[in-house]
Parts: structure tokens; C-alpha cells; sequence
């Protein structure tokens, strides 16, 4: 099976419920079943596959909640102010990756979905705007953000921590 | 955040234009600050990357979707190979019996029709014995040294049998005593050859039938394969095979 591995653990970030993300990705596979004449040739088999799971998502139970709680036009807000902090510096240790991993489950869905794909699934910034179905220049500024974000959750927890 | 800071992650995404990248990386390499927001940028990137990857499939889950997506012409093959294999085997094997048992027909029918001819040639021959004698413990010890085992042959004076001598005949390369008895007016043969020169047991255990006309009994004891056969009547034959068997027990 394609992808399996890796489109679990996108389901199971993005639902964050081990029965929901199967539901997720058994979904995922039936409709890329029967939509694979849909399929073309030639183009990002992986984005489209990582596509099919996250629309399944956002029609979703808690894809429809994700989205009436989070403005997905975010994107162009203002810049959040950059922390002068380094956080990173304490994730050289690999007893903070549960640290990481608990702010990654509390930045907003649409962040730690575009984070996920460029830096776990080391999609190009095109295949990450195929797969959500945004321009490449939406791609940028999301991710920035999403990083942004991440870092100041980060300093909050190794503050408070 | 400058110009550069905001380029910093698309530089290291692998996303920036050919004509920015040398511009970048040219600054970096002159600019502290940059060089250490790189580092620890690089750092961030590897951290999410591993902490990333948090859950996995479990096997339960695995097995379930791989049965629900699998089409069925990837089973389809599995369950209509297992029962024509099956039949195929069953069929082999009932063709392997078939012949295996025409075999052992073909071959006993070649062993019957060469005891007949030594029988007849026995029956023909102006010296159909090399020893004579009616004494058993005459014939008996004349096959010491021409044989390569030995046999017990009965006592004869409570029966219609006549012992008239033996000699040595040959089946299928091996040797063996042929004895020859007469009773009334008929003449028969009594055959002892090892069993294992026979071939693959293709006469079974026991066997009485008709050959050529004559009567045949055939029976392993000891070891020994025994033909018994002559013109005169099955019962006659009968009687004779159970005294060389009841001789042999002794």
C-alpha cells in the first residue's frame, strides 16, 4: 500500500484521534480507488493522495470544527511579532521532541498541516500548494507563520516549564 | 526581521531562486547572526521532522485496510489456484496409481507367461531333471552351492504326489529350483526364485489364476516367491502349494 505509513501520521496529526485518523485513511484509499482514473499521469501522485485525505478531513466532524474555529485567511494577517528567543537551542536534546511534539498538537490545524508536509513529508513548496489547494506565494506566507507560531508556543512552554 | 531573516527559510527549504541562493549564502557566510539563525533554524527543521513522525499504523489497522482496498483479482487468483492445485494433485496421483498398477499387471503378466516357459520347456525337454530322485532329502541337498538360499519341501507319502527330481532354471537373471511333481498322469512344476529378483512386488502376496491354460498358484513366504503350475486340475494345484507352504513353516 502507498503512503501508508506516512498518510496515518498525517491523519492522526491533523484528526488527533487514533479511530478517527483510520477512519481518515481508509477513506483516503477507497475514494483514491475509485477516483484513479481521475488520476493524471505525469503529475504528483503523493500530493494528490495527501489531497484526497486532507479534503476528507476538512468534511470531517472535526475538519468542519477546525474550520469554523480557525480563519484560514490568517495567512495574509499581520506579522506576529518575532520572538528573540531561540527555543530550537533546547531541542538539540532529544527528551524536548515530546515538548515539540505537544506544541505541534496545539498550533492551529492549518499550520501544523503545512509544517508537517515541508518538513516530514519534505514536500516542494508546488506539491505542498497542490496538495492544499492554495498559490505557492499562500504556501510561503502560511509557512512562515506557521513557524512564527510554533517558536513563540515554544518559548511559552519552555518559559513556563 | 530584515530582508535576509525572511529569506532564511525558503533559502533553506531548497526554494529559492538560483539568483538568490549565491546572494544569500554569501551573506550568511559574512553575517554572525545570520549564520547562527541558520543553525538554529537547520536544528528546528530536523526537530519537526522527527517529532513529527509520532504515530504509526497499527498491525490490526494495516491488515484491515489491506483486505478492505485489496481488488479482488489479487484474490481472485489465490482462491481459484488453491482448489485446481488441489485437483491437479488428486489427478496426478490417481494417474500415478493408474499406472502403477498397469505396470505391475504388465509385469506380472510377463512373469506368469515366463514360468509357463519354463514350464513347458520343462515338459519338452528329453532331460527334464538333472537330479531324479523321489526322495526329498536327495533333491534337496543336490541344490547346496547352486543356489544362493535353501527351502524345505514336504513329505509326500500321505498324498497323490510323486517327487521326480529338480533343477535349476533361471527368471529374471536369478536363479532358483524348479521340482517337479507328478500326479496321475499330470505333470507340474513347482518354482522357488528369492522374491527381490522379481521386480517391485508386482505379483502381490498370494495368487492363483490361470495362465496359458494352466493353472498358476504364486504365493511369498520366507522371503521366497513360489510358483506352482501344470495342466493338471486347480485343485490339484492348490493341494500341492499347501503342502510346499505347510513344508516351508517347518
Amino acid at each position: 500500500m502507498p503512503l501508508f505509513e506516512q498518510l496515518y501520521n498525517f491523519a492522526h496529526w491533523l484528526a488527533q484521534d487514533r479511530a478517527e485518523a483510520e477512519d481518515l485513511v481508509q477513506e483516503t484509499y477507497v475514494k483514491a480507488l475509485r477516483g484513479f482514473s481521475s488520476f493524471q499521469p505525469g503529475t504528483n501522485f503523493r500530493a494528490w493522495m495527501y489531497r484526497i485525505l486532507r479534503n476528507t478531513f476538512l468534511t470531517s466532524r472535526t475538519g468542519l470544527k477546525n474550520a469554523a474555529t480557525v480563519a484560514l485567511d490568517a495567512d495574509d494577517a499581520a506579522e506576529l511579532p518575532a520572538g528573540h528567543e531561540s527555543p530550537e537551542t533546547i531541542l538539540i536534546d532529544n527528551s524536548r521532541r515530546e515538548l515539540l511534539q505537544d506544541a505541534l498538537g496545539e498550533i492551529p490545524a492549518h499550520y501544523r498541516e503545512i509544517l508537517l508536509l515541508c518538513e516530514v513529508e519534505e514536500m516542494s513548496y508546488r506539491d505542498i500548494a497542490e496538495t492544499l489547494s492554495v498559490p505557492i506565494g499562500t504556501v510561503m506566507s502560511r509557512l512562515s507563520r506557521a513557524r512564527q507560531t510554533l517558536r513563540a508556543v515554544l518559548t511559552q512552554k519552555t518559559l513556563r516549564g | 526581521m530584515d530582508q535576509w531573516t525572511e529569506k532564511l527559510d525558503v533559502y533553506l527549504d531548497g526554494e529559492l531562486p538560483a539568483s538568490e541562493m549565491t546572494a544569500v549564502q554569501e551573506h550568511v557566510r559574512g553575517c554572525s547572526g545570520c549564520t547562527a539563525d541558520v543553525l538554529s533554524r537547520v536544528q528546528m527543521k530536523r526537530a519537526i521532522q522527527s517529532a513529527g513522525q509520532r504515530y504509526s499504523p497499527s498491525a490490526e489497522f494495516r491488515q484491515r485496510i489491506r483486505q478492505q482496498i485489496s481488488p479482488p483479482s489479487q484474490r481472485a487468483p489465490w482462491r481459484i489456484w488453491v482448489p485446481a492445485a488441489s485437483f491437479a494433485i488428486l489427478l496426478l496421483f490417481v494417474s500415478l496409481t493408474f499406472v502403477t498398477m498397469r505396470q505391475r499387471q504388465i509385469a506380472s503378466q510377463h512373469l506368469y507367461s515366463e514360468i509357463a516357459d519354463l514350464h513347458v520347456s520343462m515338459l519338452a525337454s528329453a532331460n527334464p531333471v538333472d537330479v531324479i530322485s523321489t526322495d526329498r532329502h536327495t533333491v534337496k541337498p543336490w541344490f547346496q552351492g547352486k543356489l544362493p538360499f535353501t527351502f524345505n519341501l514336504p513329505e509326500l507319502k500321505d498324498s497323490d504326489f510323486t517327487l521326480i527330481g529338480g533343477r535349476v532354471a533361471y527368471l529374471e537373471q536369478s536363479p532358483g529350483a524348479e521340482l517337479i511333481y507328478q500326479i496321475r498322469k499330470h505333470q507340474i512344476s513347482a518354482f522357488i526364485f528369492q522374491d527381490r529378483a522379481m521386480g517391485s512386488g508386482a505379483l502381490g502376496d498370494s495368487l492363483a489364476r490361470r495362465h496359458a491354460t494352466f493353472n498358476v498358484e504364486s504365493w511369498n513366504q520366507n522371503n521366497l516367491r513360489y510358483f506352482v503350475i501344470g495342466d493338471a486340475g486347480a485343485k490339484d494345484i492348490q493341494n500341492l502349494a499347501n503342502l510346499l507352504k505347510q513344508a516351508a513353516q517347518q
